[in-house]
């Protein structure tokens, strides 16, 4: 009546049946193979698959990591965009203070255009 | 063998003793979840669609759930044309799906070639290479008819034997489950037939 659970043996035996329904359905998948549906790997069954075509070449290709330059010349200008247009719709109501920290936003991101077009980022040869 | 006669086991039932079989089961299991894969060739593909949604709702039959992976299909519905181009993907698609797998090739087209049997272009008929278990005639077929091709694949998968003499191409260790992906030959598909699974009318048994 009076018995005293530990919780810590609760965990355990969750932990436990847990792992168990797990890994059941796998075990009894091996055995039904075993005893009636043979398995039958092929080149084609283990080949990639590409929307049925044959995959051309490796899919672990590398990427130049020169691009991050155009990843932040992007961003640069969706933030802008998508701060400018409340800005520029809710301009009449501002306060003084506003303005002067979207200024600060903008020549922020400014900053940041200037810096690629130092780069040379901007030439796109 | 069966170990127990159908007439037993009625008088069980009624005495509300249910017993079955290993076989039953699995079949009953399989009949009742077949996925298909979820590829469409031209406009019986439409049709599938249809079949697919509220008004003849396939999920009737537990096969609503169209996989995007051959992966996980069980059934594959070549719907539409298949293109000489198209051909040796198809056939490819078909090896990737794991067994036991089933094909219902739906509409003229995918099993004759149909509208455009006379063209250069068309395969005639997609069981040249593949094993194919249930035809449906018809340009369009409509819903109903693929309702229908699909009790019937449901009733084949039903009297399929677990084990014995007479148990599926799937349970056996020594036929194919991939085959031979046809290869673009200077006028034709090269083969133009896959001789295990079809040979020209007129020239059965031959091969
Ligand atoms: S059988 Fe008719 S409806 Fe179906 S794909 Fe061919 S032309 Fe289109």
């Amino acid at each position: 009546m009076n018995a005293t659970y530990s919780s810590e043996l609760f965990i355990g035996i969750f932990l436990v049946l847990a792992l168990l329904f797990a890994l059941a359905p796998l075990v009894v998948a091996r055995i039904w193979a075993g005893c009636f549906s043979p398995q039958k790997p092929g080149p084609d069954k283990n080949a990639t698959y590409e929307c049925g075509l044959e995959s051309r070449q490796d899919a672990s290709v590398q990427f130049r990591s020169e691009y991050y330059l155009y990843a932040i010349l992007f961003l640069v200008f969706d933030v802008e965009v998508v701060f400018l247009l409340p800005f520029a719709v809710a301009f009449g109501q501002l306060s003084v203070g506003a303005s002067l920290a979207m200024l600060v936003f903008v020549l922020l991101l400014v900053e940041g255009l200037a810096w690629a077009w130092m780069k040379g980022v901007l030439r796109w040869t | 063998m069966p170990m127990i006669e159908a007439a037993l086991q009625d008088e069980l039932r009624k005495q509300g003793v249910f017993i079955t079989t290993l076989e039953d089961l699995y079949n009953w299991g399989r009949k009742n979840s077949v996925w298909p894969l979820q590829f469409g060739l031209a406009c019986c593909a439409i049709e599938m669609m249809a079949a697919s949604m509220a008004r003849h709702d396939l999920a009737r039959f537990g096969a609503e759930v169209f996989r995007p992976s051959p992966r996980q299909a069980d059934l594959m519905i070549v719907a539409g044309t298949v293109t000489k181009k198209m051909a040796p993907q198809v056939v490819r698609l078909y090896n990737q799906m794991p067994e036991p797998k089933y094909v219902i090739a739906m509409g003229a087209c995918a099993i004759s070639g149909g509208p455009f049997k006379q063209g250069y272009n068309v395969l005639k008929g997609i069981d040249r290479y593949i094993p194919v278990d249930v035809h449906i005639p018809g340009c369009p077929p409509r819903p109903e008819a693929l309702l229908h091709a699909f009790m019937t694949l449901q009733e084949k998968i039903d009297a399929q034997a677990l084990s014995g003499p007479n148990r599926p191409r799937h349970m056996r260790a020594d036929e194919p489950s991939e085959f031979p992906v046809p290869k673009f030959g200077d006028h034709d598909l090269e083969p133009p037939h896959n001789k295990s699974v079809w040979s020209p009318p007129g020239a059965a048994g031959q091969s």
